[in-house]
């Protein structure tokens, strides 16, 4: 499987470290109940999914993976950093 | 020449006979041979013995598809089993062994195993031996283990080295038939990537093997024409005795047979190589296997597939009967029959189950008798063929021959495009599966698509071809229009021939028989991934290319459903055998993982230290000195001189991330859970960082050198992983901070300078323009100084207990820097401490390492809570303040001493109630750490214990029942040493 690091171009997937869905955002407010939704549950999707992949042999950028969990078809990567600007 | 090689025709170089040898027996073959047609052409027709019945088999095909002709290469530790015959090239020496019988080939005690048989049928393993369970371990499964097997393994470790490679192309072609070479060149020439591969040693596939011919000339040299011309273009690459053996994600895996062939190893060559290959486009021109025929008796030595013997005939000139007849479903059997009368050995009958066959094809037997609509009843003979039993309009007749040629149909070698799950579909014009839904970029040609003439290869290579250099921005002139001679395909449905006396196999390399797929459906395995499962149908080394659609068909049968009712078998890679040491190339013994040394390792092995493993580094553990015996004697009397004078250690290894930016101190106090924003330049603190379920996750210092300049250190092991930690923590949650970080834990050489006489050692080594008194440079000070070429950068931290710095340079200067240290503290006595004295002295302070941060304890249960701020949001505040984490009776750190001094204590030893039964329920802990104190003169432990603070003063028990350990212990303040941290500062 590669991954099209936005750096460093297309490289295999035992470069990067895996952590899972790119969907859950830190509660910011405090809220307890909210905080345990974020550091536990996790949706496990069949199709599509976003991913949160760590280039760890290669740039150390963080990235956001497109990629199909059916087939492991992997769909574009961009930086996690502007996640929030290109959402 | 041997006794039935032919005088003129095939590929061999009959000017170079190569000796080799057979179960001990001399013979001779020549180059361009493989082992088995080498053994074709001496006459050796009973070649191995059967899985489970031991029954005589000979060769059956001629490539990589082969069941039967698995035989023991090579002698002791090389010895390699179940070598195909069929794939093992000749070489000068070669030394083989049949297998799996005893005492001889030819007279195998085990044979009688046949008489047994009705005990060996399918599922015999789940029924046959129940009871007495007692029985299975001690008898019955070494019994059968010993009768029922393959090739045995040397049981010496493999003296050969593998290795890996990468490779990247436009257009990968797997086959260099007439499809994959039509492919490569096509794409070759219009200066696309080409990769192309080759199980075989010559390229070519059945044009090596088939009268037939392409613009005019023989397709053998047709081949090595294209070949030729592919060698002279520079972005295609050929690997020849190359397989591929997998379709993954986005890459295909094959291993390529660098030395197998030849009869002296080059040095500093590997046997194999393991490459993975990423392809924009893949083309599987993999051709067809020809399957045979299910009928009694159908695995007698002798009995082999038509196209078999044809290459044995027409590529290595070894004729492998002398009256053959033919049995065919197909038209290209009548090629065999048409082989045989060329090669003077005209067959002796051909039996067709068609009635209708074309007249072009009928003229290929010539005026051999011909029986169609007939079928081969039953095969006769022992060790090799002697005759058939045919049935059909004539009744029954026996035939005398010494060989058969069975053609059943053709199964495209479609194992890849399943490989990653998609399936093929059965086509009832071709009997045979076809792909259909293909991975990506994936496409198949030729035979392997079900286009089985030589015209329709042709035209599939060139057209896909030319398809993938366009796609490669390199398009095509105009694709080739090769002439083919003409061919016929047809082929008639015959899968089984019911009523034969013998026994009848679906599978020859598992002895799996036409009644072992009826008991299997009459147990209710009708499944045919069930099938597979308790028949063992279509496993090993062969892995069913010649008995898969076979079982399928009878199945199908059996149960009253159509072959695409029943379905198939899906693939899984590898295709064919794969030496374990391939996938593991050069990371095999010390070279499994990388190994890091620190800039003073020279130094350190020149003091004689003994080295330990901490993650991928090697650390001295202790400094054993002429006359010391033990670590224990060398690792106290380190722990004395540290503690009375200065001692010094490597600590290199803990890892190191240099932070710049005017938002560092923000972004610390929201990594750690104690604040760093309020620390001034100059100074250095200790910090707990936390993961976000709460618990802790890595300890370290961060030194700031300037306003927006820190250091921050982490523990060895952690030194990855809080890297990874950080940059998310930056990247993904707060880009918006202005920081940059980086690693810097190779890039500084750093060592502990401790002890009541570090300042004076320190003071020798920087002179005296640099003050170093304690109001200078106070305890957690940071600082840079000039020291000779370069800065050193130090920090007054003590993980002893003791007046302590650590001092680091540039690594490159790191040895100069140990060396200088050594000759400062010269006239102090300095002594070189490792990592045990280091471990001791910590446990002795209470301070927590990675037994104690081991992923289970909040900073609460090692007398931590204190650090973590109220006054600031940081990763883990949350989930830490949980209850169940703030639980008194959770366990928390404490310090244990032996109530009977000279006891030794061991950590993992659990802590229970005086009196109380050693039971789950009475657990109250365990211990983390040991050590003996030379300071204190017994053993000493850490460990963590329920409501541990309020029990000081308490005796509870720990008990090791593993190592025979059950001391009475006394709760104690875990700081053993100077609790009251004077001499950090004296």
């Amino acid at each position: 499987m590669r991954i099209p690091c936005p750096y460093c171009g297309p490289r295999d997937s035992s470069e990067f470290a895996y952590l899972g869905d790119a969907a859950p955002r830190r509660p910011a407010d405090g809220d307890a109940a909210a905080m345990a939704t974020y550091v536990y549950l996790r949706d496990n999707p069949a199709g599509p999914m976003e991913e949160l992949w760590y280039h760890a042999y290669g740039c150390r950028a963080w990235l956001v993976v497109r990629r199909d969990t059916r087939d492991h078809a992997v769909t574009g990567a961009r930086l996690a950093a502007g996640r929030e600007a290109s959402a | 020449m041997s006794s039935h090689r032919l005088g003129t025709g095939g590929l061999v170089d009959r000017q170079t006979p190569i000796g080799f040898s057979f179960d001990g027996r001399p013979l001779t073959g020549l180059a361009g041979d493989t082992l088995a047609s080498a053994l074709v052409a001496n006459g050796i027709r009973l070649v191995g013995r059967s899985f489970k019945y031991h029954r005589p088999r000979g060769i059956v095909s001629a490539g990589p598809e082969e069941p039967n002709a698995l035989v023991e290469k090579g002698r002791g530790a090389y010895r390699e089993p179940n070598t195909r015959a069929t794939t093992v090239e000749l070489y000068p020496g070669l030394d083989v062994a049949s297998q799996n019988r005893w005492p001889s080939l030819r007279f195998d005690v085990q044979a009688i195993g046949q008489l047994a048989s009705p005990l060996l049928a399918a599922g015999f393993y789940y029924k046959t031996f129940m009871w007495p369970a007692a029985l299975w371990e001690r008898l019955y499964e070494p019994a059968i283990r010993r009768a029922a097997g393959l090739g045995s393994l040397s049981g010496a470790p493999d003296p050969d080295f593998y290795e890996k490679a990468y490779a990247f192309c436009d257009l990968l072609v797997i086959g260099a038939g007439p499809a994959g070479l039509a492919a490569a060149l096509t794409a070759g020439r219009a200066g696309a990537r080409v990769i192309l591969l080759e199980q075989d040693f010559a390229l070519g596939g059945r044009l090596l093997a088939e009268r037939c011919e392409i613009d005019g000339m023989p397709g053998a040299v047709w081949a090595r024409e294209v070949e030729a011309e592919l060698a002279t273009l520079a972005n295609v690459r050929i690997l020849s005795r190359t397989a591929a053996f997998g379709l993954y994600d986005g890459e295909v895996g094959a291993v390529e047979r660098l030395t197998d062939h030849l009869a002296v190893t080059p040095a500093c060559m590997p046997r194999q190589r393991l490459w993975t290959l990423v392809a924009a486009q893949t083309v599987l021109a993999a051709g067809a296997v020809e399957r045979p025929i299910v009928f009694g008796g159908n695995d007698r030595p002798g009995i082999m597939l038509a196209s078999a013997m044809r290459s044995y005939i027409q590529r290595f000139a070894a004729l492998p009967g002398r009256s053959v007849a033919v049995f065919t479903a197909t038209d290209d059997g009548w090629r065999t029959a048409e082989a045989f009368a060329r090669a003077g050995a005209p067959v002796a009958a051909v039996i067709d189950s068609r009635r209708d066959i074309v007249a072009s094809v009928r003229a290929l037997a010539g005026d051999v008798p011909v029986f169609l609509g007939a079928r081969v009843l039953d095969a006769i003979g022992g060790q090799s063929l002697s005759a058939i039993e045919v049935i059909g309009d004539h009744g029954r007749r026996r035939i005398a021959v010494d060989g058969l040629a069975v053609s059943g149909g053709f199964n495209p070698d479609l194992a890849m495009t399943t490989h990653l799950g998609h399936k093929p579909r059965w086509s009832e014009t071709s009997l045979a599966f076809l792909p259909d839904a293909l991975p990506a970029h994936l496409v198949v040609a030729g035979a392997a698509a079900g286009r089985f003439t030589l015209a329709e290869a042709l035209a599939d290579g060139a057209r896909l071809g030319a398809a993938a250099a366009g796609m490669a921005g390199k398009p095509a002139a105009a694709p080739p229009a090769w002439r083919a001679s003409d061919e016929t395909f047809a082929v008639g449905p015959l899968f089984h021939v019911e009523g034969g006396r013998g026994k009848a196999f679906v599978d020859l390399q598992n002895d799996v028989t036409d009644k072992d797929v009826a008991q299997s459906v009459h147990e209710g395995f009708v499944s045919v991934e069930h099938l597979k499962r308790y028949t063992t149908l279509g496993m090993a080394t062969d892995q069913g290319r010649t008995s898969n659609v076979n079982g399928l068909a009878i199945l199908a049968r059996l149960t009253g459903r159509t072959i695409p009712e029943t379905g198939s078998t899906r693939a899984r890679p590898p295709h064919g055998p794969v030496a374990i040491g391939a996938f593991a190339g050069l990371h095999t013994g010390p070279h499994f993982k990388p190994t890091r040394l620190t800039a003073g390792h020279g130094w350190a092995e020149e003091q004689g230290a003994v080295f330990v493993e901490t993650g991928q580094w090697l650390r001295a553990q202790w400094f054993p000195r002429p006359g010391e015996t033990d670590w224990l004697e060398s690792v106290t009397r380190e722990v004395q001189a540290v503690r009375s004078g200065v001692g010094i250690c490597d600590v290199s290894t803990l890892g190191k991330i240099a932070l710049a930016g005017p938002d560092v101190g923000v972004f610390l106090d929201r990594v750690y859970c104690n604040t760093f924003s309020t620390l001034p330049v100059g100074k250095a603190r200790y910090g707990l960082m936390l993961r976000e379920d709460g618990f802790v996750m890595d300890d370290g210092t961060t030194a700031r050198f300037g306003a927006e300049d820190y250091l921050l250190s982490t523990t060895t092991v952690n030194a990855g992983k809080v890297m990874q930690h950080l940059a998310f923590c930056h990247q993904v949650l707060w880009p918006e901070l202005d920081v940059q970080m980086v690693s810097v834990t190779e890039q500084w050489a750093q060592f502990a300078v401790a002890g009541p006489q570090s300042r004076a050692l320190l003071q020798q080594v920087f002179g005296s323009a640099v003050d170093l008194s304690d109001a200078a440079f106070p305890y957690l000070a940071c600082g840079a100084f000039p020291l000779g070429p370069t800065m050193a950068r130090l920090f007054r931290i003590s993980f002893s207990g003791e007046r302590a710095y650590e001092i680091a340079v540039p690594a490159g200067y790191g040895d100069a820097l140990v060396r200088a240290l050594m000759a400062g503290g010269r006239d102090l006595g300095v002594t070189p401490y490792g990592t045990e004295a280091l471990a001791v002295m910590r446990i002795e302070k209470g301070h927590v390492a990675g037994a104690e941060l081991n992923g289970q304890t909040v900073a609460r249960d090692l007398g931590l809570g204190r650090m973590m701020s109220t006054k600031k949001d940081y990763i883990g505040r949350l989930m830490a303040e949980r209850a169940a984490l703030n639980d008194p009776d959770r366990p928390t750190l404490v310090g244990l001493k032996p109530t009977v001094p000279g006891v030794r204590l061991r950590a993992g030893a659990h802590f229970l109630p005086i009196g109380a039964a050693a039971s789950a329920e009475n657990d109250q802990g365990y211990m983390t750490s040991t050590a003996f104190s030379p300071s204190l003169g017994h053993w000493i432990g850490l460990g963590l214990l329920a409501r541990g603070p309020e029990r000081i003063g308490e005796q509870i028990r720990a008990y090791d029942p593993i190592r025979g350990g059950d001391a009475v212990v006394e709760v104690v303040n875990p700081v053993f040493i100077d609790p009251e941290g004077n001499r950090v500062h004296g």
